[in-house]
């Protein structure tokens, strides 16, 4: 490595200097107090640093040199779909910077426009028969789907009794979540032999108090639920809904359409799935697709194509309301049109085959080197992988960042123990995936010849390993600003 | 791994000591070290009625989350105060310090369910 950064970095506040400067403001030419209010002005200026443009240029670039991510390395972050989006869309999504939604609907016409195809692709994608852009994020997605599930079940009044979702014990933990979130009660369901879910099982929780089934398909095992029409049926016979969570539809893109399974209602991560970078926080955005007879329910507003030209609907009696300020995410959207676009269905389905494809070409390099798959069936997108026998998942996890990959996930899914999780997604070379299992090979060889050397793991970057236990079992969330 | 001989435990790792008609919960010697190191304990409110198999307490390890189920039915009467501040109790005494909740128990029958050390430890190895 060229450049050598202490050890401790200082923070940007540190390199503050009382006076420097890297901007002057301009002059002020008109009074503030005049235009907001005296009572309004703060007496005391904010602490903001005080540094040079210089400083602030080499704090920022050094603090992304030591970045582990997509632009750097590998990142198989299993079902997290970290997979590379092209900088292209970015700019398409600048395009669109100088909109403001208070706009009139009649200067923001390819705007709607946008919004109303992207939802028929989505629709067409999905199998779905109307679809609101609104939600934020995959879990806000999952929140407004159960919500017009309630909606419905209220509606037809049988709330009452039907007061339990039902959640695969292979479930992402958002299910759950969203399902206590929205007011019932969590019943997990197991999954049998081959890590599917247990059809016998899930039938004898089936019943009139049931509202919901939440499933992911592929599910987090990376298998496809092969009895999915058998599982549908039997729960629309019981009155109950079903829910798709789209976070694994990177594999299905194109060959399979959850509406044809027989779900009712799937939400989409379009920053997994459809080129916006994933992780950091957001922004996302988390569409709800439904059939028709859960369309009355859907969040306003919701774009309609007229002869006179796109609207805003907001006036739907059984609506649920509003779930997000304004439109949703727009720029994460423009990025989603503009990757359907440009893919197109038959570039869509390539992405899906190809990312199938590097899922099983890596699992059968780590079943070489040692590691073990226990739900070894047809692989979709990723699949779950166990160390060695004698290895910790969290060890080989700390291993990798010294092969300077990013590890993926681990300890999950909850049915596997010392899970490595692993979605190596369709933009990642033939090269790549050897030197991930040459080195995850290398990582396996040496820690069972010497666990302490694993135990101390990883030994080449800027931080060694965390006491894990110690930041969450006291936590200090802000930094203490020295005065 | 210590599986005392005097408790009774469910098939997901709490055990029960029962004192005067009330039962004592925990999670076992197995269950912590599988968690690893526990970070948080979310405990139920002491009043609430809880039935048998009913997720009633929340255990957040480094590696997960996991759900606490009620061996038995009844009223909570007290809960482990202590452990909001020192959740490594859990880790460190598991069958002591590091108890759960207590349940005053409505149905004492409810106990014969629940398996004698014996049996869970034939569970353990079943388990690997």
């Amino acid at each position: 490595m060229g450049f050598c950064w202490p050890d401790q970095v200082p923070l940007i506040f540190e390199r503050s200097r009382k006076g420097r400067r890297g901007t002057l403001a301009p002059r002020r030419e008109a009074d503030p107090a005049a235009l907001f209010g005296a009572e309004n002005l703060r007496k005391t200026p904010p602490a903001l640093p005080e540094v040079d443009e210089l400083t602030v240029l080499r704090h920022y670039t050094n603090l992304s040199r030591r970045q582990v991510g997509v632009d750097t390395t590998f990142y198989p972050l299993g079902s997290c779909t970290m997979k590379y989006n092209p900088r292209v869309l970015e700019e398409a999504a600048r395009l669109f910077v100088g909109l403001h939604p208070y706009q009139d609907e009649g200067t923001v016409q390819g705007a709607l426009r946008l919004m109303f195809e992207l939802g028929e692709y989505l629709k067409a994608l999905t199998g779905m028969d109307a679809i609101t852009l609104q939600p934020a994020a995959g879990a806000h997605g999952e929140l407004t789907g159960i919500l017009v599930i309630r909606a419905y079940h209220e509606d037809r009044g049988e709330l009452k009794k039907r007061r339990v979702v039902l959640v695969p014990d292979s479930a992402h933990g958002s299910n759950p979540a969203t399902s206590a979130m929205a007011g019932f009660e969590v019943r997990e369901v197991p999954s049998d032999a081959d890590g599917e879910v247990d059809l016998e099982a899930l039938k004898r929780e089936l019943g009139e108090h049931v509202a919901a089934i939440m499933l992911t398909n592929p599910n987090t095992l990376g298998l496809f639920e092969r009895r999915i029409l058998s599982l549908t049926e039997a729960a629309h016979a019981a009155g109950v809904q079903l829910y798709y969570d789209g976070a694994n539809l990177n594999a299905i893109m194109g060959w399979a359409r959850p509406g044809d399974m027989g779900f009712d209602v799937v939400h989409l991560n379009l920053h997994k799935t459809f080129a916006t970078p994933h992780g950091g926080g957001g922004p996302g955005a988390g569409p709800v697709g439904v059939k028709a007879h859960l369309a009355p329910y859907l969040p306003v507003p919701l774009v309609e194509k007229t002869p006179a030209g796109y609207r805003l609907v907001t006036d739907r009696a059984k609506s649920i309301g509003r779930v997000r300020s304004f439109l949703g995410n727009f720029g994460v959207l423009v990025k989603a049109y503009a990757y359907i676009r440009l893919m197109g269905l038959a570039g869509l389905k390539r992405a899906a085959a190809l990312s199938v494809l590097n899922a099983r070409y890596l699992k059968e390099l780590l079943k070489k080197r040692g590691y073990r798959v226990p739900y070894d069936g047809p692989t979709m997108h990723e699949f779950v992988a166990q160390p060695p026998e004698g290895l910790r998942a969290l060890d080989v996890a700390k291993a990798l960042l010294d092969e300077g990959f990013h590890p993926p996930t681990v300890y999950f899914p909850l049915i596997v123990k010392e899970a490595l999780m692993i979605e190596p997604t369709e933009t990642e070379s033939r090269e790549t995936l050897d030197a991930f299992a040459e080195a995850m090979g290398r990582i396996a060889e040496r820690g069972l010849a010497d666990p302490e050397w694993i135990k101390g793991a990883p030994y080449t970057t800027p931080v060694r390993r965390l006491d894990e236990v110690k930041a969450n079992r006291r936590p200090r969330l802000r930094f203490g600003h020295r005065e | 791994m210590k599986v005392p001989e005097e408790l009774r435990y469910r098939e997901t790792h709490e055990w029960v000591r029962v004192e005067d008609g009330e039962a004592l919960v925990g999670i076992t010697d197995y269950a912590q070290g599988e968690l690893g190191d526990v970070v948080y304990v979310e405990l139920p409110e002491v009043g609430r009625a809880v039935s048998a198999g009913e997720a009633v307490a929340v255990i957040e390890s480094v590696k997960t989350a996991s759900d606490i189920y009620a061996p038995v039915s009844g009223e909570v009467v007290a809960v482990n105060e202590a452990l909001a501040d020192h959740p490594e109790k859990v880790n460190e005494d598991p069958y002591g310090e590091g108890w759960l909740f207590k349940v005053r128990l409505a149905d004492p029958a409810e106990l014969e369910a629940l398996l004698d050390a014996e049996a869970y430890k034939r569970l353990l190895e079943a388990e690997g």
